[in-house]
């Protein structure tokens, strides 16, 4: 198998022009993913660590129901790797609503320094690769990544109250309720079964603008970006598709995952043998009603903190490229008439054992 | 001489200058082509693979949904008519029926399903109309009366209400200049 250190192209960690190979190790000493009912009841239903069946979560608004999943997904994180919030240095977190506010109304109460993040469904990979530049420059010992969408919250800004009747596009996707988040580390205290997940790399994307205006079609928005970042991520890291077990994009659904292997393929890539759509994955869009498949930051970051890892740690996946996809829109960018572009983030977690060497 | 020679020489630099100005423009103008080329494939592309909708099916439905709304309009007149309400004042006691069972149904989130299957069927009417009004009040109560309910409730009907309006006011501006000069008696 090649190693990732040795596509080192340049000083200290910079490879290609838009990527960057960790010199110091940073491992994910945690992970957790709480979602809602819907999602719960998806395929992946069984690897979440929490579903909760209330909507508003216990709260008064949906807004409020969305920072108290990220709260709770905190606090959940914590008890889970057993870390006293005292010990996380940095929080890198974001959401998809006007200004943050679920991010700030979920994280007041930690007492932990946040850096706000908006990258739009790509917020997950954002916050990972800057969390990782920061525990690998050593400034952070420990630092948290997380992002969370909710389906209703995102429904009112983006589209219509939700009890306004409309018929959804066939190309449309459903914003995933739940928030998932990591913990990043420059130490390793959580070894499973002699396996411990390290990120090794990232590569961070352009926005790339097709002039797609239809924003009820997000996954031919975002397909460019996401075939430009792989397609980067492979020339910068200078190896080929296979050296990935799996290539997982955030949210393409159904009708962004044909766009993009055609894209790759055009490029000289064939990734269809190793690839998953964790939009795709999330729902069973046939009994679910859920068109192109699952949308929204939340969907690759809770798709990740469950079945991903879960898988990585069971020893099926060996390395993994995840690359969630955003689509950077707003109502008033889309009245005004304007295209939507898309952004897409890469981040590279491989299974190493303990001592920081390669599994296997 | 000499002065001659520098004017000369300003003149190959400053040639030199608006070529290489000149050339940049082309590279510019030939890249944004191409890019305007690109996009345009794309979504020539986009358009094919992107799934469209069944209309015949969708027609269909959509013709069975608003067909039942009308039934149940008229159900509600021969009903009136049996209470001995006044032949003149029952369209408006069915209109008002009507648009008191879409809010019930609204609130009680069933009006948007029923839409979800028959699309036009049930948006076109009134009972849509009254739908649209009725799931923004619901929906922006939390922000408050007047900055909430108050400032939002018109956000998606609000367009119909303003250019029915106004064409309202254009045909009435038609049928006066006509009655004016005589061209109708009406």
């Amino acid at each position: 198998m090649q190693n990732i250190e040795s596509c080192i192209t340049a000083n200290d960690g910079m490879a290609g022009k838009q990527s960057v190979i960790f010199s110091k190790p940073v491992y994910l000493t945690g992970y957790v993913s709480i979602v809602g009912q819907k999602e719960g009841q998806g395929p992946l239903g069984k690897w979440f660590d929490e579903i909760i069946e209330d909507p508003m979560v216990g709260r008064d608004t949906w807004e409020e129901a969305e920072s108290e999943l990220q709260a709770r997904t905190v606090s959940r994180l914590l008890e889970k790797s057993q870390y006293k919030k005292e010990d996380i240095r940095y929080i890198f977190a974001g959401d998809l609503l006007g200004q943050l506010i679920a991010t700030s109304f979920g994280l007041e109460k930690y007492d932990i320094p946040v850096f706000g993040l908006y990258g739009a469904c790509s917020t997950m990979a954002e916050a990972m690769s800057l969390a990782s530049v920061c525990v690998s420059s050593g400034y952070a010992d420990n630092v948290i990544a997380l992002a969370s969408s909710h389906f209703a919250s995102a429904e009112k800004q983006f589209r219509y109250p939700l009890e306004y009747g409309n018929q959804r596009a066939l190309a449309s996707t459903w914003t995933v309720t739940g928030c998932g988040a990591v913990i990043l580390s420059s130490r390793c205290n959580n070894a499973q079964n002699g396996r411990a997940i390290r990120i090794t790399a990232m590569t961070t994307g352009k926005i790339v603008d097709y002039g797609v205006k239809d924003s009820m079609n997000m996954g031919a928005c975002m397909a460019p970006a996401a075939a430009d970042l792989i397609a980067s991520n492979f020339t910068d890291l200078n190896v080929t598709p296979d050296f990935y077990d799996l290539i997982v994009t955030g949210d393409l659904g159904s009708v962004g995952k044909q766009i993009v292997l055609q894209l790759l393929k055009e490029k000289g890539y064939d990734i269809s043998n190793n690839y998953m759509d964790c939009g795709i994955e999330i729902f069973d869009s046939a009994k679910q009603d859920t068109k192109a498949g699952g949308s929204g930051c939340g969907c690759s970051a809770v798709t990740l903190c469950s079945y991903l890892l879960g898988q990585m740690y069971a020893g099926h996946y060996q390395r993994i490229l995840f690359v969630p996809t955003g689509a950077l829109l707003s109502t008033v960018s889309y009245n005004e008439g304007k295209s939507v572009p898309g952004i897409a983030h890469g981040v590279v977690l491989e299974c190493v054992n303990p001592a920081g060497k390669e599994a296997m | 001489m000499d002065e001659e020679k520098q004017q000369d020489n300003l003149d190959i630099v400053w040639n030199k200058d608006t070529m290489q100005k000149e050339k940049e423009q082309r590279f510019r103008e030939h890249i944004r082509d191409k890019e305007q080329e690109r996009n345009e494939q794309y979504n020539k592309y986009v358009n094919e693979v992107t799934p469209k909708p069944d209309s015949v099916g969708d027609c269909i439905k959509a013709f069975i949904t608003g067909g039942c709304i009308c039934v149940y309009g008229q159900v509600l007149m021969e009903l009136l008519k049996k209470f001995n309400v006044a032949e003149k004042n029952i369209p408006l006691w069915t209109t008002i029926l009507l648009i008191l069972t879409s809010v019930l149904l609204t609130g009680l989130n069933i009006y948007p399903r029923i839409t979800t299957w028959g699309g036009a069927g049930s948006l076109v009417p009134i009972t849509g109309f009254a739908n649209s009004v009725a799931a923004p009040a619901i929906e922006y109560k939390k922000e408050g009366q007047v900055f909430g309910v108050g400032a939002k409730i018109f956000t998606i009907a609000g367009p119909v209400i303003l250019y029915g309006i106004l064409c309202s006011w254009i045909c009435g501006l038609i049928y006066w200049v006509l009655h004016t000069f005589g061209l109708i008696q009406i």
